[in-house]
């Protein structure tokens, strides 16, 4: 009888190894080991088919192609649309490669974003922020004009900030695989091309409101929270409601006694599973109309997290990323030629300590 | 041995009449205070006058305009995230046609309000803001209150007036970093 059982393939990822099945992608075998070891994805979300490939935010290098080809491969590859193969070594945050051409693409997609962090609502929940803060640098080198578009209206309940955008496709495939009908796309080309409904018109589809939760900046927002409070001000909390049309999963954002927003929820690669309708995002926004299942679980580091402790909270590990970040070890810095022992004449020391004088290892 | 030289030799002298009823040591004494009249003061009269606190000084907080008069906060939050004694509260408002004057950027605060007894001072708000919008003054400190309700400033208070605009007097002393050269302006 032939063997059904799919083989399994072995990856090593950053010295981890790990069992994925064939046609696993790396950034989803590195997802598998979870933690700090998964790349940063800006454009790739995994319920949505086709998504990735277009951000390079997740690039990694593979050290062996497979076990049969051990070559290298030439190029770093981005690791959200590169299938695995069976003995492939892959290094993610180990290379010092992979993570100054991450630093050179946190530029490149800050080239044309506006530094409006502080206006925007997306800030402190924004993929673009996390991404930038963890891999870029802490300032920026472009100074020619940043583009700009006409401003457009794309209805009651959906805010479009086209100069924010970063071109992941997302909310045209959410378009196109949540809904019947997509009214929306990217027009243009190159350096013109933005996200648009072409001729002025509303997006009104029932889960329309799911594009908001799935860009990764802040290019479509809530119209209903705009600048109602900062993210960081607000408490989210899980909740349901029977809804006829949608699963009726979503997190609250409390400020107070209101909910100023309602979201779907999020897990931890920030990306939505069960997307949520338009009446549940927009129109219940009282406590009454939900069933309150308890806090969020929010990551501690997140800014969200802020002025919100609890008795079971852990231990920020920030503190240990910076302190292992900054170390250096004693003697790179330190000038020997100052250390009292050696002003001294040799023949003082050297019955004491002999290889006092001994050049450092 | 001789350990210093400011040690004085003991005699059992007899004093004389006008040394018995302290008369030199009195005049001596008088000498003394009348010098002290002519002298320069040591202390001011405080409320009246004031002294200069140096250009690190910390007190009275102003929301400050730029060079065109226009507000600079964008009701961000950042001041009042990094406040220790929570002290900071706002609520943001967007910008209407026809107020690009008053404020610089399409989000402003409609209500920031600091409150003077939880406010320690410290400064993390002026370091914490990344527009340069709140400073604290140097020359200036916060009044003593006696009722409650004075505790709160809004931004009547804090928004700094066209007629009064503060500056730094001392410019090498940087407490938050100068705005950089490229244009942060939202779009």
């Amino acid at each position: 009888m032939e063997n059904t059982q799919p083989q399994l393939f072995k990856v090593t990822i950053d010295g981890i190894e790990v069992e994925v099945e064939p046609g696993t992608t790396i950034l989803q075998a590195a997802r598998k080991i979870g933690g700090d070891m998964a790349p940063p994805a800006m454009c790739y979300y995994q319920p949505l088919k086709g998504s990735g490939g277009k951000c390079r935010a997740c690039l990694v290098r593979v050290a062996a192609g497979s076990a049969k080809d051990p070559r290298p491969m030439p190029k770093l590859v981005a690791s959200c649309i590169t299938p695995v193969q069976d003995g492939m070594v892959v290094e993610n945050s180990t290379n010092e490669q992979v993570l100054s051409t991450r630093k050179a693409i946190v530029e490149f997609l800050l080239i044309n974003h506006p530094l409006d962090c502080p206006v925007c609502d997306q800030a402190g929940e924004c993929d673009l922020q996390n991404f930038a803060f963890n891999h870029g640098m802490a300032t920026t080198r472009y100074e020619e004009k940043r583009r700009t578009f006409d401003k457009q209206d794309i209805g009651p309940y959906i805010q479009l900030h086209m100069t924010r955008c970063i071109l992941c496709y997302r909310c045209v495939f959410t378009a196109d695989q949540i809904t019947q009908k997509r009214v929306h796309g990217v027009l243009g080309r190159g350096d013109a091309a933005e996200i648009g409904t072409y001729i002025e018109k509303a997006i009104d589809n029932d889960f329309s409101g799911n594009v908001i939760d799935v860009c990764p900046v802040g290019a479509l927002t809530d119209k209903t929270f705009r600048f109602k409070n900062r993210v960081w001000f607000t408490k989210p909390v899980d909740a349901h409601r029977d809804c006829p049309t949608c699963s009726g999963n979503v997190t609250l954002w409390y400020r107070g006694e209101d909910v100023i927003r309602v979201t779907a929820r999020k897990n931890e690669w920030n990306e939505v599973t069960e997307f949520i309708c338009n009446t549940c995002r927009f129109d219940k926004k009282s406590t009454s109309d939900w069933v309150i299942e308890g806090p969020t679980k929010v990551s501690r580091s997140s800014v969200i997290s802020v002025n919100k402790a609890r008795r079971d909270a852990i231990i920020p590990d920030f503190q240990k990323k910076l302190a292992a970040a900054t170390y250096t070890d004693v003697h790179e810095e330190r000038d020997t030629s100052q250390l009292g022992i050696q002003q001294l004449p040799p023949e003082r020391f050297a019955p004491v300590l002999p290889h006092a004088n001994d050049p450092e290892p | 041995m001789q350990l210093t030289n400011r040690s004085k030799q003991v005699s059992n002298k007899q004093m004389t009449l006008a040394e018995k009823m302290y008369l030199p040591a009195i005049a001596q004494g008088l000498a003394i205070t009348i010098k002290h009249f002519f002298g320069k003061k040591v202390t001011v009269a405080y409320p009246e006058v004031k002294r200069y606190l140096g250009p690190v000084f910390r007190g009275h907080h102003v929301l400050k305009r730029d060079e065109e008069g226009r507000e600079r906060c964008t009701a961000c939050g950042l001041c009042s995230l990094a406040c220790p004694a929570e002290a900071i509260s706002m609520v943001a408002a967007e910008r209407k046609k026809g107020e690009e004057g008053l404020y610089r950027e399409e989000k402003y605060a409609a209500v920031y309000e600091i409150n003077m007894l939880r406010c320690i001072f410290c400064g993390l708000c002026e370091e914490a803001c990344p527009k340069q919008a709140v400073y604290l003054r140097h020359d200036r400190m916060v009044p003593i209150f006696t009722e409650r309700d004075q505790v709160i400033y809004g931004k009547d208070q804090l928004v700094e007036k066209m007629d009064d605009r503060y500056i730094r007097t001392n410019p090498d002393v940087q407490a938050t970093p100068t705005e950089p050269s490229y244009s942060r302006s939202a779009t």
